[in-house]
C-alpha cells in the first residue's frame, strides 16, 4: 500500500474544485486512457488578468485526483505569470510530498498547466513536439529532457517515476540514459556564488558537526575532517566507523550526499589514514 | 471499525483450530524432528501426520509430499530441476497469464538462453489448446500451467493439458496455489506429474508451501543440505507451520462443499448486483468455469486504486489489477492477455472470499461500492462521453 501523506488524503476523499469551468479562457486536456491517467484542466481570469476560477476532471489515482486538485487550489488568485512558474515539486509539496513513484502524477498537473498557458496565450498546442521515445506511454524526448533538467534526474528508474517514460515494454531505456547524460553535459547555468576556500571549508565542518557527526555517534563512530584541498574533502573514520565494513558506503552514500546537498555539489569525500 | 477481508488470493486468516494446533510447537515441543531423542521424536510424528492430511486432501501418497517455504518456492524447484534433470532440453511452455513465481522465473531462464512459449489465452482468460499442442516440441523439458487464476479465477484444464504433454513425454507441472481447498483435487484420476501449493492461501500461515511430486517422477533438489523431506529439500523443517497446515487442510477438506456451495452464492450475489446497480461494467472471465471465492470486476472509466482508497475507508479490503495499485505502470499482465480494453483494465477490483465471509459484509459492499463508482465517475474527464457512446448515443 502507498504511503500518502494526510494532504494527499484529504484532497483525495474530498477533491476541491471538480468540474469544468464555464466560459474557461485557458482549457488543457493531457495523458489518455491507455496511460492510466488524465487530466483536463480549465481556468478563467478576471478582469485583473488573475485566475479567478480554476477546475478540474481527473481519471488516475488517488495521487492524480490529489494532484489535480491541490493545482486548482494554487492557481486561484494568480496572474498567469505567477501560474507559470509553479513546477510539479511545487504541486507534490503542497501535499507534503509524494511517494517517487507516483512523482508523475505532478508532472502531468504541471504539464495541464502548461498547455492551458498556451491555450490561454493563443499558442499552438505543443505536445507534437519532440520525438516519441516511450511507445507505450507516448512520452517524447523533449518531456524527458525536461523532466531531467526541471528534477536533476540521474536514473532510468527517476526518468519512470516522473514520466512514465521506460515503464514498459523497456525497449526505449538506453535512449532515456542518452537523454540523461546528454542533459547532463549541458553548461549548467551558476546560479551559486562561488564559495572561498575559506568559506567552503566552515560550511564543510559545519555541516559535519551538526547534520553527519550526531547520525555516526548513534552508531558509536565518529568523523574528523583532516584537509579541504579543491573539492577533495579528506577525513578520517574513528570509532565504530574505523572498523565497520560498510564505512566507504557510509561515506559515499551518507557523508559525501550530505556535503554536496549542504555545501557544494562538486565535493569528493575521501578517507585517509593517520 | 470492522475489516471485511475480500482478498483472499492474496493471503487468508490463519484458522484459529490451525493456531491452536501449532502454538505447542513454538515454545513446549520446540524439538528437532532429525533428532533421535524422543523430545524430538514426538515432532517428527506430527510431521508424519501432517504430510498424511496434506495428501489426503490431495488424493496422493505421503511420500509425494514435499514441504517447502512457499508457493515460489516450489514452481522454482520444479522449473530448475526439469531443466536440470534434462539438460539437453532448452524449452518451456507455460502460458501468458502465470503468477510471477512462474512468469518471471521463466523470463530469467529467457535471458540464460532457455526457450520459453506463453500460450495466449482468449477474451475470456482460457487456454488457446491449439497453440499449446503446437508448442509442445522434442525440446520441451516441462510444461507449467496455473490451474486455477489468481486474478481472475479462471480455471485451466490442466489434467487434459498434462495427458498431452505426457503423449509426448513432457512433465507436466501446475501452479494448484489458488485451487486448493477451493475445488477438489484428485491426483489419483489425473496424470500431473508436479503441483506448488502455498500454506497461506488455504488458512495456514505464510512460509510455508507444498510441492506435490509424483512417485517416479526425476527430481533435482533445489535447496540442498541435511536428509529433510527424503532428500528432496534441505532445512529444518518449519514444523509449527507444517503441522499447522495439516489442519488447515484437513479443514478445507471439511469447508470445500460449502467453498462451493455458500461462498459461491455470496461471490454470485455480489457480481450480479453490482452488474445490476452500476453500468458500464465487466466480470471478467465471468463466461468461464472459475473458482467460487473470486470475482474480477472492471468499472469502466475509473482507475481502480482509487477505489480500493475509497473502500478502505470502509473497512473493505480487496485488491486491483491497475497500474497504479502495484507500481507498475501497466495494467495486469493477466487482463492484457485477455484483451481487456483499457477502459476496463485500469478499474479492475478482485474480490477474493473465503468460507469465513458473511452475506452481510457482502450486502455490505453492495451498498458501498455503487456510491463509490459513482463519486470517481463524477470526476472523470471520459465519463460523460464514455457512457454515451457505449449506450450507442
Amino acid at each position: 500500500m502507498w504511503e500518502y501523506t494526510d494532504k494527499v488524503k484529504e484532497h483525495f476523499l474530498n477533491p476541491k474544485n471538480v468540474g469544468e469551468v464555464e466560459d474557461a479562457s485557458g482549457v488543457a486536456e493531457v495523458g489518455s486512457m491507455a496511460c492510466g491517467d488524465a487530466l483536463k484542466l480549465t481556468f478563467k481570469t478576471d478582469e485583473d488578468g488573475k485566475i479567478s476560477d480554476a477546475k478540474f476532471k481527473t481519471f488516475g489515482c488517488a495521487s492524480a485526483i490529489a494532484s489535480a486538485s491541490s493545482l486548482t487550489e494554487m492557481l486561484k488568485g494568480k496572474t498567469i505569470d505567477e501560474a507559470e512558474k509553479i513546477t510539479n515539486q511545487d504541486i507534490a509539496d503542497s501535499l507534503g510530498g509524494l511517494p517517487k513513484e507516483k512523482m508523475h502524477c505532478s508532472v502531468l498537473g504541471r504539464q495541464a498547466l502548461e498547455q492551458a498557458i498556451a491555450h490561454y496565450k493563443g499558442e499552438p498546442k505543443k505536445e507534437e513536439e519532440g520525438e516519441i521515445v516511450c511507445e507505450c506511454f507516448g512520452v517524447t524526448d523533449r518531456e524527458i529532457e525536461k523532466a531531467v533538467r526541471e528534477n536533476n534526474l540521474t536514473t532510468v528508474e527517476e526518468v519512470t517515476n516522473y514520466t512514465k517514460a521506460g515503464g514498459g515494454c523497456e525497449n526505449c531505456h538506453d535512449t532515456i540514459r542518452e537523454i540523461i547524460s546528454r542533459v547532463g553535459d549541458e553548461e549548467k547555468p551558476v546560479t551559486r556564488p562561488k564559495l572561498s576556500n575559506i568559506q567552503k571549508i566552515k560550511m564543510i565542518e559545519e555541516t559535519i558537526e551538526k547534520e553527519v557527526r550526531p547520525s555516526l555517534k548513534q552508531d558509536g563512530g565518529d568523523i574528523e575532517l583532516v584537509d579541504v584541498i579543491g573539492n577533495r574533502v579528506l577525513v578520517v573514520m574513528r570509532g565504530s566507523c574505523a572498523v565497520c565494513k560498510a564505512s566507504q558506503q557510509t561515506l559515499e552514500n551518507f557523508v559525501e550526499a550530505k556535503l554536496r546537498e549542504m555545501v557544494w555539489p562538486e565535493l569528493v569525500v575521501e578517507e585517509v589514514t593517520q | 471499525m470492522k475489516t471485511i477481508y475480500l482478498d483472499n488470493n492474496a493471503t487468508t486468516q490463519v484458522a484459529s483450530e490451525v493456531l491452536e494446533e501449532m502454538l505447542p510447537y513454538f515454545h513446549d515441543l520446540y524439538g528437532n524432528p532429525s533428532s533421535a531423542h524422543s523430545f524430538g521424536g514426538q515432532v517428527g510424528r506430527r510431521l508424519r501426520e501432517a504430510r498424511e492430511k496434506v495428501a489426503q486432501l490431495l488424493g496422493a501418497a505421503p511420500e509425494e509430499i514435499v514441504f517447502t517455504s512457499c508457493g515460489s518456492e516450489s514452481d522454482n524447484a520444479v522449473i530448475r530441476s526439469a531443466l536440470e534433470t534434462q539438460p539437453d532440453k532448452r524449452h518451456i511452455v507455460t502460458s501468458r497469464v502465470e503468477h510471477p513465481a512462474i512468469k518471471s522465473l521463466c523470463e530469467h531462464l529467457t535471458n540464460q538462453g532457455y526457450r520459453v512459449s506463453e500460450i495466449p489465452v482468449d477474451g475470456e482468460g482460457q487456454l488457446d489448446m491449439d497453440r499449446y499442442v503446437e508448442s509442445l516440441t522434442p525440446d520441451t523439458a516441462i510444461a507449467s500451467l496455473m490451474w486455477g487464476n489468481n486474478e481472475t479465477g479462471v480455471i485451466f484444464p490442466v489434467e487434459k493439458t498434462a495427458e498431452l504433454a505426457h503423449e509426448r513425454e513432457i512433465p507436466f507441472h501446475s501452479d494448484a496455489v489458488q485451487v486448493a481447498g477451493k475445488i477438489p483435487i484428485d491426483m489419483k484420476n489425473n496424470v500431473i506429474d508436479m503441483l506448488s501449493l502455498s500454506g497461506h492461501k488455504l488458512h495456514a500461515p505464510k512460509g510455508v508451501g507444498i510441492l506435490y511430486l509424483r512417485k517416479g517422477v526425476k527430481f533435482s533438489p533445489f535447496i540442498i543440505g541435511g536428509h529433510q523431506e527424503m532428500g528432496r529439500r534441505g532445512g529444518t523443517e518449519n514444523t509449527a507451520s507444517i503441522i499447522g497446515l495439516g489442519k488447515a487442510c484437513e479443514l478445507a477438506a471439511e469447508h470445500l462443499e460449502e467453498e462451493n456451495t455458500r461462498v459461491r452464492q455470496l461471490r454470485d450475489k455480489l457480481e450480479s448486483k453490482m452488474a445490476e446497480r452500476v453500468p458500464n461494467i465487466r466480470i471478467n472471465g465471468g463466461r468461464s468455469e472459475r473458482l467460487p471465492n473470486t470475482a474480477s470486476i472492471s468499472f469502466e472509466f475509473v482507475e481502480g486504486e482509487a477505489i480500493l482508497l475509497h473502500m478502505d475507508e470502509f473497512g473493505i479490503c480487496a485488491s486491483s489489477g491497475s497500474a497504479c495499485t502495484s507500481g507498475s505502470l501497466q495494467p495486469s499482465h493477466v487482463l492484457r492477455a485477455m484483451g481487456v480494453p483499457f477502459t476496463m483494465a485500469h478499474g479492475s477490483i478482485r474480490f477474493s472470499l473465503s468460507v469465513y465471509n458473511t452475506e452481510e459484509e457482502i450486502d455490505f459492499v453492495i451498498d458501498k461500492l455503487p456510491p463509490i463508482i459513482e463519486t470517481l465517475r463524477s470526476l472523470s474527464p471520459y465519463w460523460e462521453t464514455g457512457k454515451q457512446a457505449a449506450a450507442g448515443v
